[in-house]
């Protein structure tokens, strides 16, 4: 029996449907952690400019430039769930994987010395769960196909937010940014 | 140090510009929990002897932010401002929604103690253990939307160059003023984001009279640890569920009552609550949804309920008007109050209100009473400097505005609608005072009690030690929300009381002892904790000062207009009986036991362990 390699996943994003709650960083520290710690969750939502919320987390590039940028071999792709992995033992947090990425999406663990980037919970991610849950939506599973589009959502979330805010409020946005 | 808590209270002199750390023992923590609670404590160890003469508004009050044990556990994070009101004169726990006290526990602080006055206007920083006070003049003046933006670039440019951490840094969490604080009007708001506003109490004005903008917090540890994790992710959880099975308020938030309060309960003020009926369809929360609704949900940390609604008008005269839903308070504060009407008036009025710091509450009453005054020729053109007609949504921003900035008839109506009124009827020789809707100088929420249809009790808010406050009241059972001993948890433990409907309640209690480790119950709380609590704050109320004090045989009353009949609606010809009002304040004080003027009696301060109040309450016992 030929066994194909599973199309890897992808956690879609609807970023003016995102509430703000943050549940996903609760659950994706309690995961991770086992405590509530925001600034140690691998999902974060940016709110540079209140009500204006971005859920800034990997968006798992065919490329993956991060990899190409450690110099230590510490980043690697699971090719089953398509998350990038971060070696802990390897990883010194150096940080050159968030220059590497065009959103500045890793983070470093505020306590220890290593990158946190979203590991997709194994294929069964818990930021998911809690928004769908909450029948917020702004976050879904999804088998992503290869495209180079996704990684058109590797982007800083002041960029990000300058644009939702003009969706939202027009002419109006410039002095809220 | 006790689960749940970070230990340690920041404590900063902005007059010697000096800080330290304030622990209290866990003992203490137990008798006074946290946020409201421990806020009377703190103010009256350090303030109760001289009461009568700290000027809420003058640098020898201090002001309080403080969290309790289940801030950012219970879901919906919140914190407490306190300090002595310059409304009551007493002591009020006003909550406030927001990112800000998440970031607080995170930076290893569970509260921050201000005391003194800057000489020149600042702002605190605490980044993690780094705290600085730092320069505010560019941010004087400055509307809610600008303020916030300008400091969470600063804050964020500051992190990537200072912080050992490497990352692309999120924003802080801020708590603030508006010009309305800055200019110390009685009825501002301390405000999070750019519509959240703790109102009751008055302590945007008692943080503008320090010169304190703003306190910006950006903590990068794990909120406090909980005795028992398991227990409490699986209570969150439970209650998680319980908040998205409450539709209503996840649907409209507060703000279906605008239509329903006045169309059904008959309970919502109408120009300046000479009615509180009204049958205005164009107020229904559908066309608010169709008409000016940006966002269906927008939270605050960890809140699933998500019942404020961004809204804004883009177009026609109002336009730029951005805010939230709003809430049932500030659409009828704002609106029917002020006979407006209309969605995209009611939002122009709001936005107006959140970017001036000002209380919805407080400024949408005091705005309502100058608008009868004008109905009545009282004001007239020549005082205001134009036309105030009911509905007109432009005149009454731009009054707002003047009572941010002090500019005008609004540097007297900054002092609140009952100072105002004794302001007012001095200039005019005229008493005006039958026209404020107030509690012990505190305007009172937009429910009312003539028609006996909606939730509060006829003494609600004349046996109120929060005065006006419409989410704590009086004259309710001590295990059914929103007594003032339920929702009076709420504001200790710190938590969001929209989230504690049903099942809620008990899970709270659970979920308290899951954080803490302690064996702590309702029952504790009502008859001893809790009831402590309210003891401590009715003698500052009634100490009060020093500009005005409350007798309790005269000032735990009504309104006078509330003894007068609704004019309209299908409850036309009620109003309050005091027969039966004088009866059900007996009653009630009785069950916290006060004697009839609500006087806890020597026996009670005992079993509350402040006998040390005995020498206050003796001189009220008649």
């Amino acid at each position: 029996m030929s066994q194909e390699l599973p199309r890897p996943l992808w956690i879609a994003r609807d970023f003016p449907s995102c509430s703000g709650c943050r549940q996903c960083e609760v659950v994706c520290s309690l995961g991770h952690e086992g405590r509530i710690w925001p600034e140690a969750s691998r999902i974060r939502v940016f709110m540079i400019t209140p009500t204006v919320e971005i859920p800034h987390f990997c968006s798992q590039c065919d490329d993956a430039p991060c990899i190409a940028g450690c110099h230590r071999d510490a980043l690697s792709k699971n090719l089953r769930t398509g998350a990038i992995v971060v070696d802990k033992e390897k990883c010194n947090a150096c940080g050159l994987c968030i220059d590497a990425c065009p959103g500045r999406v890793p983070t470093m663990h505020p306590k220890e010395k290593y990158a946190l980037i979203c590991d997709l919970c194994d294929g069964d991610p818990a930021c998911v769960k809690v928004c769908r849950e909450g029948r917020f939506n702004a976050l879904w599973t999804a088998k992503k196909p290869s495209s180079v589009s996704y990684k058109l959502y590797a982007k800083k979330p002041e960029d990000m937010t300058k644009e939702l805010a003009t969706r939202l409020y027009g002419e109006f946005a410039e002095r809220l940014v | 140090m006790a689960n749940g808590y970070a230990g340690r209270f920041l404590e900063v002199d902005l007059a010697s510009k000096e800080f330290k750390e304030v622990n209290f023992s866990e003992d203490l923590l137990k008798q006074y929990i946290g946020g409201r609670a421990l806020a009377a404590k703190i103010l009256w160890d350090r303030l109760g002897d001289d009461w009568g003469s700290v000027n809420p508004l003058g640098p020898e009050n201090i002001l309080l932010f403080l969290t309790g044990p289940l801030t950012g556990y219970y879901p919906g994070t919140r914190i407490c401002v306190s300090g002595k009101s310059p409304q009551s004169n007493g002591i009020v726990g006003s909550t406030v929604s927001g990112e800000f006290p998440m970031e607080l526990r995170c930076s290893g602080y569970d509260g921050v103690i201000v005391t003194g006055k800057a000489e020149r206007p600042v702002y605190i920083r605490i980044l993690d253990d780094a705290v600085e006070i730092k320069d505010a003049s560019h941010l004087w003046g400055k509307d809610g939307k600008q303020t916030i933006r300008i400091l969470n670039k600063e804050t964020m440019e500051d992190l990537e160059k200072r912080v050992r951490l490497k990352r692309m840094w999120r924003e802080p969490g801020i708590i603030y003023v508006g010009p309305a604080g800055e200019n110390a009007t009685r009825v501002a708001s301390v405000m999070m984001k750019w519509t959240h506003g703790a109102g009751y109490g008055g302590y945007g004005g008692v943080m503008g009279s320090k010169n304190l903008k703003a306190v910006v917090a950006k903590g990068t540890g794990p909120i406090p640890d909980a005795a028992d994790m398991e227990r409490a992710l699986r209570l969150i959880s439970e209650i998680n569920n319980e908040c998205l099975m409450n539709d209503a308020m996840r649907r409209w938030g507060t703000g279906a009552a605008g239509y329903e309060v006045g169309a059904d309960t008959s309970s919502e003020p109408v120009r300046n609550w000479q009615e509180e009926w009204h049958d205005e369809r164009s107020f229904g929360v559908d066309h608010f949804e169709r008409k000016v609704w940006l966002k269906r949900y927008w939270s605050d940390y960890g809140c699933p309920t998500a019942c404020l609604k961004v809204s804004a008008v883009l177009k026609g005269p109002l336009k730029g008007a951005i805010t939230d839903n709003p809430d049932y308070e500030n659409q009828a504060y704002m609106g029917t109050n002020l006979g407006i009407f209309e969605p995209e008036g009611v939002v122009y009025t709001n936005a107006k209100s959140d970017d001036m710091g000002l209380c919805g509450i407080q400024a949408g009453n005091v705005l309502g009473f100058a608008g009868e005054l004008f109905q009545r020729g009282i004001l007239t053109e020549e005082d205001i400097g134009f036309p105030l007609k009911w509905g007109d949504a432009e005149a009454f921003g731009r009054l707002a505005e003047m009572v941010a900035r002090r500019q005008g008839v609004g540097d007297i109506l900054a002092e609140g609608s009952y100072r105002a009124a004794l302001k007012i009827g001095e200039m005019k020789g005229v008493d005006v005072t039958q026209y404020v809707i107030h509690e012990k100088g505190m305007a009172i929420g937009a429910h009312g009690i003539r028609s006996e249809r909606d939730y509060p009790p006829i003494t609600a808010y004349a046996t109120n030690v929060q005065a006006g406050d419409h989410t704590s009241v009086g004259g309710v059972s001590p295990y059914k929300s929103p007594g003032q001993l339920i929702w009076g948890f709420a504001d200790t433990a710190v938590l969001c009381g929209f989230n504690l409907q049903d099942k809620n309640i008990d899970l709270m209690w659970e979920l308290f002892r899951a954080v803490t480790g302690w064996s702590t119950t309702v029952d504790d709380w009502n008859d001893v904790i809790g009831a402590r609590m309210l003891a401590i704050q009715r003698a500052a109320l009634l100490v009060g000062g020093p500009d005005l004090t409350w007798s309790p045989a005269v000032d735990d009353e009504n309104p006078k207009r509330w003894y007068e009949p609704l004019p309209s609606g299908p409850d036309k010809g009620r109003a309050v009986d005091r027969a039966k009002f004088t009866a059900e304040k007996t009653k009630y004080y009785e069950s916290l036991g006060w004697d009839r003027h609500g006087i806890p009696t020597p026996e009670t301060l005992k079993k509350l362990g402040v006998e040390n109040l005995e020498k206050v309450f003796s001189k009220f016992r008649a």
